[in-house]
């Protein structure tokens, strides 16, 4: 399970080029813009949550399980993100990151660890070349209100740390309002800001409240130029469910088809049991395919599910649970 | 590369206690047959012999017909309130015992444990549960004056729902004071017997519920038997055509419950991706073995390839084979009969010309199975497009406006049901306005529910199941004569 970070498919210079060559149009509009997400095939919101429900009932056991769980361990990016956030803190996380599971060496690691920016430094000292990415929260997160100089200068600040990643919000003001051009102008702007680093796109879909609105920010953001489409601050509930998670899959999947570059996703923030997680590991090998199934294209914004697949993984090898004083974790996140 | 290997989940078969042989459900008891020659029951899924049982002969019928006459009287006139309790009591009984149910249908029928134990038993629950509630509120149903139960009603139901179907028959039958004489389907008598012992933990009265086994002559002598008043069928529209003429000139009541070739009408406003799990829902479901499927599909052609495409990459994730293992999307095809009947009509719409598509997927070695088929390029005139296959068959064919839909769907013999897949609310009205079906949904398929009425146009039978209009079919109104 590599984690080696792919050169980005898509410059952030040539996303302009790009989304007019997709939309067939000589000018970038926010007319352009709105007829082509409009155009969007709808969501019917009762049929797409029966297909989650569906999928959620798949039955995972033995081998299957044990190769999801470990699946799930190395897709999580590790997060803390709160206000009290200290060095002490992400250093803590960043070392359990490297050694999840004390007892037993073979554990895989998480992709990554997810910090505010101002912690990067601490967490790249820790991880090192480890081969754990450090993924840094931007652009005013988690409200995104800030001029686009403030979020850019948030962007360039976590970058110059050190960030492998960058997790910027959208402005769901703009996109609520129709205002798709200014969307997706910033998105342009902050993926020209991170530089060789990969870009997240947090949608915040529990403030985009319909599905339809789910796809068509899902395809704005890949128009962008975004490495990965991602649900949720975390911050706001509803965050990741599975129907969201679903429908992003379908938009991935079908922008491949489109334009045959691969764009990743990033359910974050509520799922916290291995039984959760396999479920979106189930729709993730069902709706979008095997080709996503690495931490180079899915990943889980976490923090507490990680204890409790050790938890699973270690009853699977012991056929006993161990109970959380097995489970070695520096303070629980609120996350 | 990944992989991502489902591992074998099968639901235990230890809940089930498998008898070696069956008798008769007559007064109350199991009974032996006079006359009657035993036959065996299969997993279609293994060609395993899972029990025997007894092919009722015309005395057997005739016992149950006179058993179910005896309890008539005491039956009926128990008040609605106490009917309601026997049949919150089996309501309930189905409940506690659903993970026996479930398990015995897929063994019997081959469906997938997961649809038996989601749809099957908890619809079949549901009905006793809603007619229970009906069973003491008739007077108020706006059935007509004095609404009264028939007598003794003959059914007789098919293999693609055995226990649901026995629940749709059964029980709007008790709730309106009528007493039943029921034949289940040669190939899955299993549910229907432990249905029985369900009757008996339930303390139901002897002879209000007969359950007789057997194959087309048991069902012939029960339709045909003097005695009884009323009849209802869930089957094939040939056998409710010979039904029909059996039953003419005679008093008896008739609910025919036919074939179909539903279409499901696909729109280019429509949501895609649902739709295409509602197209995969509506043909693929049960193995086809649904009386109401959208085995045609009616695409609009400017999403015709879109839609194809989509739908050829979903049915490439179904999973089939064994129908206990939880994970199963596909179960065996009940009987080595259908199977060579599927395979002639396929045949048959290769020879014509149609393009034929099915899924790489591996196939048991026993057992009776067929692969998700898809058959593009169709036009009305093939006979696939015409004759109910009863299989998981797909027949794609393309229209350009909403009145070329309209006219595709309804020129069919038959009428049962039909979908619709558009965005536009208004649309809908219109369309459900001009199709001829029974039963029309839209944005969705194979729905069913208790309280929604389901039944036919057409050559897909007469009479409603279900609903207040269901109950209507088990009672005679008006002054007394």
């Amino acid at each position: 399970m590599s984690t080696d970070t792919a050169a980005p498919v898509t410059t952030a210079s040539d996303a302009p080029a790009r989304a007019r060559e997709v939309l067939g149009v000589s000018r970038l509009t926010n007319t352009a813009l709105t007829s082509w997400l409009h155009g969007l095939s709808g969501v019917d919101q009762v049929g797409a949550e029966a297909r989650a429900a569906s999928l959620g009932t798949r039955s995972i056991k033995t081998t299957s399980k044990a190769w999801a769980i470990d699946q799930a361990i190395s897709m999580i990016d590790l997060t803390t993100l709160e206000g009290a956030d200290t060095a002490g803190r992400v250093r803590g996380l960043a070392i359990r990151a490297l050694t999840p599971d004390p007892s037993d060496l073979s554990t895989p690691r998480p992709a990554a660890v997810c910090v505010y920016g101002d912690m990067v430094g601490h967490a790249r000292d820790v991880l090192g070349d480890s081969g754990v990415k450090v993924a840094a929260v931007a652009t005013a997160f988690p409200s995104g209100r800030a001029s686009l100089a403030v979020k850019l200068a948030d962007v360039a600040d976590a970058v110059s740390a050190g960030a492998d990643e960058i997790d910027m919000v959208i402005d769901r003001g703009a996109f609520l309002s129709g205002d798709y051009l200014s969307v997706f102008d910033q998105i342009v702007a902050v993926k020209e800001a991170c530089g060789d680093a990969r870009l997240k796109v947090i949608m915040e879909t529990g403030e985009l409240v319909t599905y339809d609105n789910v796809r068509r920010a899902s395809y704005l953001s890949m128009l962008a130029g975004g490495d990965f489409i991602k649900t949720s601050t975390g911050k706001v509930a509803p965050a990741a469910t599975l129907p969201v998670t679903l429908i992003m899959l379908q938009a991935v999947r079908d922008w491949r088809g489109l334009t045959g570059q691969q764009v990743g996703v990033k359910p974050a923030g509520g799922i916290r049991t291995s039984k959760d997680a396999i479920k979106f590991l189930v729709t993730v090998h069902e709706v979008a395919g095997e080709d996503w199934l690495t931490n180079q294209w899915f990943r889980f914004g976490a923090s507490s599910l990680l204890n409790d697949l050790i938890l699973q993984r270690q009853k699977l090898a012991t056929g006993a649970y161990s109970g959380a004083d097995y489970i070695a974790d520096d303070s629980p996140s609120l996350y | 590369m990944p992989t991502f290997e489902y591992a074998p989940a099968p639901e235990s078969r230890s809940v089930v206690d498998l008898q070696s042989s069956y008798g008769l459900f007559i007064n109350g008891e199991f009974v032996d047959s006079r006359g009657g020659t035993p036959f065996k029951t299969i997993s279609p899924a293994t060609e395993e012999v899972l029990a025997e049982v007894c092919e009722a002969s015309a005395e057997d019928v005739d016992r149950a017909v006179a058993a179910a006459r005896a309890a008539f009287g005491s039956w009926s006139s128990l008040s609605g309130a106490d009917r309601g309790k026997y049949l919150f009591r089996i309501a309930r009984i189905m409940q506690e015992r659903a993970r026996e149910f479930a398990v015995l249908e897929s063994l019997d029928n081959g469906k997938p444990i997961k649809e038996s134990r989601d749809v099957d038993v908890p619809i079949a629950a549901a009905h006793f549960f809603y007619h229970a509630g009906w069973a003491d509120k008739l007077a108020y149903a706006s059935l007509g004056q004095n609404p009264r139960p028939h007598g003794v009603v003959g059914q007789v139901i098919p293999w693609n729902f055995p226990l649901l179907m026995l629940a749709w028959k059964i029980a709007p039958a008790l709730a309106t004071g009528n007493t039943v004489v029921l034949k289940p389907a040669e190939t899955t008598p299993l549910t229907a017997l432990l249905f029985a012992q369900v009757c008996q933990q339930a303390d139901l009265p002897p002879g209000v519920v007969n359950i007789i086994t057997g194959a087309g002559p048991t069902g012939q002598a029960l339709i045909a038997h003097q005695d009884v008043d009323k009849v209802a069928f869930t089957g094939s529209t040939a056998v409710g055509k010979a039904i029909a003429r059996t039953i003419a000139g005679t008093r008896k009541k008739a609910t025919l419950e036919l074939g179909g070739k539903a279409a499901n009408i696909v729109f280019d406003d429509a949501p895609v991706d649902q739709a295409v799990e509602g197209i995969v829902n509506g043909i693929f479901f049960n193995q086809g073995h649904v009386c109401c499927a959208g085995s045609r599909l009616l695409v609009q052609e400017s999403i015709a390839q879109e839609v194809e495409d989509k739908l050829k990459a979903r049915l490439a994730t179904l999973r089939v084979g064994d129908p206990l293992d939880k994970n199963t999307d596909i179960g065996a095809i009940n009987s080595a009969e259908q199977l060579e009947r599927i395979n002639t009509l396929v045949k048959v719409g290769e020879d014509e010309g149609a393009t034929r598509w099915s899924p790489e997927c591996e196939l048991p070695a026993n057992g009776f199975w067929f692969r998700p088929t898809v058959f593009t390029g169709v036009s009305q005139t093939h006979r696939i497009a015409q004759e109910e296959i009863f299989g998981p068959v797909l027949s794609v064919l393309t229209f350009r406006t909403p009145g070329e839909a309209v006219s595709k769907a309804n020129n069919t013999p038959y009428g049962l049901s039909a979908g619709i897949w558009t965005e536009k609310g208004s649309r809908i009205l219109w369309m459900a306005d001009q199709l001829k079906a029974g039963v029309v949904w839209a944005n969705t398929f194979n729905k069913f529910d208790p309280t929604s009425p389901f039944g036919g146009y057409k050559e897909s039978g007469y009479g409603r199941e279900g609903g207040r209009h269901g109950l209507s079919a088990y009672v005679t109104t008006g002054a007394a004569t």
